[in-house]
């Protein structure tokens, strides 16, 4: 399902961050084309 | 959702389409769920670029299961593992997962 899709990926400073997720993408093949930490508080 | 970000991501569809897939890693299932559904069904606080924009992009969550089966376990448990401890995982999936669920294809609507 990930593998050569294109992702965008929406972390959160008090969850798991962005680059985290971005690590996880990559190891599963995907395209990270946007990736932000956000902050939900 | 940051308004700033909506707009990147109205952007991103204008540039590659609506094959993307937005990966969340928010704390809490009502933070998660408000993010799936601004991303398929516009921004239900109306505030934002995406107030009244149904993308139709599917939202996953990073700790469902159907995601962390296709990402390397050791990264998995090095970048994730630590947060899943403390997250609502089951709480996240059903709030993430009940947003997908309710995504409707523009092009598969049939008129009568």
């Amino acid at each position: 399902m990930l593998s050569g899709k294109k992702v965008v990926v929406l972390g959160d400073r008090d969850g798991v961050p962005g680059p985290a997720i971005e690590e996880c993408m990559r190891s599963a093949g995907a395209d990270v084309v946007f990736s932000t930490t956000e902050c939900f508080v | 959702m940051d308004l700033g970000n909506q707009a990147r991501i109205k952007e991103l569809v204008d540039t590659y389409g609506k094959d993307l897939v937005v990966i969340l890693g928010g704390a809490g299932a009502e933070a998660s769920g408000i993010a799936a559904e601004t991303v398929s069904n516009g921004d239900p606080a109306l505030a934002g670029p995406l107030a009244g924009v149904q993308l139709g992009l599917k939202a996953y969550h990073i700790v469902e299961p159907e995601i962390r089966a296709e990402i390397d376990p050791d990264v998995y448990d090095e970048q994730v593992g630590m947060m899943e401890m403390v997250l609502d995982v089951d709480e996240i999936i059903k709030e993430v997962s009940s947003i997908r669920s309710q995504i409707t294809d523009p092009d598969s609507v049939i008129c009568r």
